[in-house]
């Protein structure tokens, strides 16, 4: 019992220490360089609190539930053999957890307003919001196809770094095609589609499939969904922005 | 009280409306084409839940006590009171004006990278399938000033108004001259790197950084210069977990050099 208390303060105490630099850092800006006092310290002290239990519920629910079942389902599919399963799992997970993401259903209807206010829509409502799940959709699409990407060059024991050159020459060449206003927004979005609970979960993935096929190193070959998942989005987003 | 309860509540259930399109695909594919029981199931529903009021917990709090203090706070350091003293107005801008903005923007930058929950993931993932030779807290801090350069430079091009797509290009430059230098073994984790920085703790704050800036610099306008940052922040980890594993690389030579000498 008391073995298992300590255990939860020893854990508590490490996400209080992540959180740490972020509360020195805005509490320096605040009294030594805008000089103005901490306003509503016991709703501070709430919020820490409520972030720091979080932060630990989250890594717990990580090694229990997220990468065991990412893991499990990479296996599952090695043993199975299909590769067309595997690539419809990769798509769906790429798409899916893409299209309800809230980092990207903002970006989308900023990029709408821009696009309004550049005249490439009309500026009404129903112009808009069709423009931003267009976009929705685009960045969804190209979600799925790097997963599908990444899942493939795993099977095949591609190098990583050809198909990212590639990538980035891509995104190259469609920057001097591309309407400006697109361009600051198709380069965010590359950072936003990958939310807290995709991450771990393609990792997991990855990795699985990497140590379940013979020839891969889960180091090597594991790695690298994420980088795809977070390139394709730039290319697609500015390719939406030359056809619209 | 009963109001931040009441908040948890809703926050609970916009997560789990996110989260529910990855369930419905996981557990759709382990029962319709997989076919197979999942290995302990009990446990893995368990983790799912504690994934889910984790998450819950975490937005609530950082909305409770990080967001509007540290929103106010980029908003205050980029207002023109601030920064020219009260009631003046600059002709030009001078990018040295905007010395505590940079800072600020170093210092954000690096402190919600090493509180991000998906970088954390990535770590565990990685010290495990490494087994042990990168570090947890190595990589984060790697990450971590990473971005930290990265939103320093944005900040920067923002106030000069440098085109967003020449830094961009000069970063991939790198990124493929280094790819041929650095460490076979840390290559695909270093691209990953890019793409988890970004998310939960540091996108809100960069954002209302990156428009309070753009709204306040006479001639820039915030739905044109705003953006940016993200792309900043995803680029120049790659470039420093690779400088991180180079640099490691090197000091190991060294080291059995001497030995061999010695």
């Amino acid at each position: 019992m008391k073995q298992h208390v300590n255990q939860i303060f020893r854990s508590l105490w490490n996400s209080a220490r992540d959180l740490l630099p972020v509360i020195l850092v805005i509490a320096f800006f605040q009294i030594f360089v805008l000089q103005k006092p901490i306003p509503n310290m016991g709703q501070l002290f709430v919020g820490t609190l409520l972030v720091v239990i979080g932060l630990n519920l989250f890594i717990k629910g990580l090694e229990t539930g997220l990468f065991p079942i990412g893991e499990n389902m990479a296996y599952a599919f090695a043993r199975k053999g299909s590769v067309f399963w595997l690539m419809a799992f990769a798509f769906s997970l790429g798409f899916g957890t893409t299209i309800a993401e809230p980092a990207l259903i903002a970006v989308a209807d900023k990029a709408a307003e821009v696009a309004a206010i550049g005249g490439v829509i009309e500026n009404t409502e129903p112009a808009r919001s069709s423009y931003a799940s267009g976009l929705r959709l685009t960045v969804a699409f190209s979600v799925g196809l790097a997963i599908v990407v990444g899942v493939l060059r795993i099977l095949k024991g591609w190098p990583i770094h050809y198909l990212i050159i590639a990538g980035y020459a891509g995104v190259v060449v469609m920057t001097f095609f591309a309407p400006k206003e697109i361009i600051g927004i198709a380069y965010d979005s590359g950072g936003v589609t990958t939310s807290t609970i995709t991450v771990p979960l393609v990792t997991a993935l990855g990795v699985g499939l990497a140590s379940s096929i013979k020839g891969r190193n889960p180091m090597l070959d594991g790695f690298g969904l994420i980088a795809f998942a977070s390139l394709t989005p730039i290319i697609f987003v500015m390719g939406y922005g030359m056809l619209i | 009280m009963s109001e931040l309860l009441l908040h948890l509540f809703y926050v609970t259930l916009d997560t789990i409306t996110d989260v529910f399109p990855i369930v419905a695909i996981i557990f759709g594919f382990q029962f319709l084409v997989i076919r197979k029981p999942v290995p302990n199931l009990r446990k893995v529903i368990i983790g799912f839940i504690y994934v889910l009021v984790g998450l819950a917990f975490f937005l609530v709090g950082l909305e409770e006590a990080l967001f509007p203090l540290g929103e106010l706070m980029a908003q205050q350091l980029t207002e023109p009171d601030f920064i020219y003293g009260i009631g003046k107005v600059a002709d030009v801008v001078q990018w040295q004006d905007y010395k505590w903005v940079y800072l600020f923007a170093i210092a954000i930058g690096f402190s919600t990278t090493i509180a991000e929950p998906s970088l954390l993931a990535v770590a565990i993932k990685a010290n495990e399938v490494s087994a042990g030779v990168i570090g947890i807290n190595g990589l984060r801090i790697a990450v971590a000033i990473g971005v930290a350069v990265g939103i320093g430079l944005g900040t920067l091009r923002i106030v000069t108004g440098t085109p967003l797509e020449y830094y961009i290009i000069a970063g991939y430059i790198i990124v493929i001259i280094q790819t041929f230098y650095a460490p076979k073994m840390i290559i695909a984790l270093a691209y990953d790197s890019g793409g988890v920085t970004t998310s939960t703790v540091t996108v809100p704050l960069v954002t209302a950084l990156g428009l309070g800036l753009a709204t306040t610099i006479p001639g820039r306008s915030a739905v044109l210069d705003g953006f940016g940052l993200i792309a900043f922040a995803s680029l120049c980890p790659i470039i420093s977990v690779m400088a991180y594993a180079q640099l490691s690389e090197w000091r190991n030579r060294n080291k059995n050099k001497e030995q061999l000498e010695g």
